[in-house]
């Protein structure tokens, strides 16, 4: 079973590497871009059955860091 | 004072940490990351800088979840001293042993050069060698040292008179030029700068031989 996870840094925290994909869209000539986070996206082969729970269990332990960092389970 | 330096695979600065120790005549045990257990009778334990585990994942996170890490924790939390510089300050981070976390610079480089810090707390014994006010010049090699806080967080380290070091001149966009910050029981301290690589003329200063000489005078009468 494969299950999803989306790190993404939280709201309110700045994103240096987000900020620079932005400038560099605006110099490829993408105007508008207001802004751009950069986050990552963990696939997890898992057994069947694994409930949300455990997988939360994983974020919290080791998938992301919760001081500066959200996540999104996708079952 | 006894002490021991953890290795794991992608330290880098475990061995100048080890001599830094020794020098100041600490009995230094060179520790696997995938021991169990800490050495008998420690008094410090060293969390050297490199890029343990290639920095996957977060800088430090995997390391943190070692085998040795939990008897590191255990280690803290029993009173035992903890020095860990650079990405021993992200696995301590990680670790949750000290608050906040380290980001990517905000001016997105690598930085390897020698950095004016300014002491800003000679109230432990670490920082006991220095005067509160004093700028050594120490050097930082780091691509994640932007440390960040949340302001409840800041408010606390500034109010218990946990911030260590500052920079002089900010070189990575930490909040409020934070460099090292002191664990609750001030016996826990993480930095980014390296003061084991400044302990000898030839490596271009001695500000840090200040920090080992402390601890070991200072572990030894506790």
């Amino acid at each position: 079973m494969k299950v999803r996870v989306d790190v993404m840094l939280k709201n309110g925290v700045l994103d240096p590497q987000g900020e620079a994909v932005r400038h560099a869209l605006g110099s490829l000539g993408f105007d508008g871009v207001s802004g751009v986070r950069q986050g990552k996206v963990i696939e997890l082969d898992v057994a069947e059955g694994t409930d949300e729970a455990t997988i939360k269990d994983m974020c919290e332990k080791l998938l992301a860091n919760t001081v500066i960092e959200s996540y999104q389970v996708h079952m | 004072m006894k002490a021991a330096v953890i290795v794991f695979p992608g330290s880098n600065c475990d061995r100048d940490m080890a001599v830094a120790f020794e020098r100041a005549g600490a009995d230094v045990t060179m520790v696997w990351h995938k021991d169990t257990a800490l050495p008998e009778g420690l008094d410090i334990v060293g969390v050297p800088g490199g890029f343990s585990f290639g920095d996957y994942l977060r800088c430090g996170a995997i390391a943190a979840k070692s085998p040795i890490s939990a008897s590191l924790v255990r280690h803290a939390e029993r009173g035992g001293y903890v020095l860990g510089v650079c990405n021993g300050f992200q696995v301590l981070t990680e670790t949750g042993l000290l608050p906040g976390a380290l980001m990517r610079n905000a001016n997105l480089k690598f930085i390897c050069r020698p950095v004016d810090l300014k002491v800003e707390t000679s109230a432990s014994d670490f920082t006991s060698g220095y005067n509160a006010g004093d700028v050594i010049s120490v050097p930082v090699a780091h691509h994640d040292g932007n440390y960040t806080i949340d302001e409840d967080g800041l408010a606390k380290l500034r109010g218990e008179d946990r911030v260590a070091f500052t920079y002089a001149a900010n070189p990575n966009g930490s909040v409020g030029d934070i460099a090292g910050v002191l664990s609750e029981n001030r016996r826990v301290l993480g930095m980014m700068p390296h003061p084991e690589r400044a302990v000898d003329a030839m490596h271009g200063g001695t500000d840090g031989v200040a920090m080992f000489r402390s601890l070991a005078q200072g572990l030894v009468t506790a």
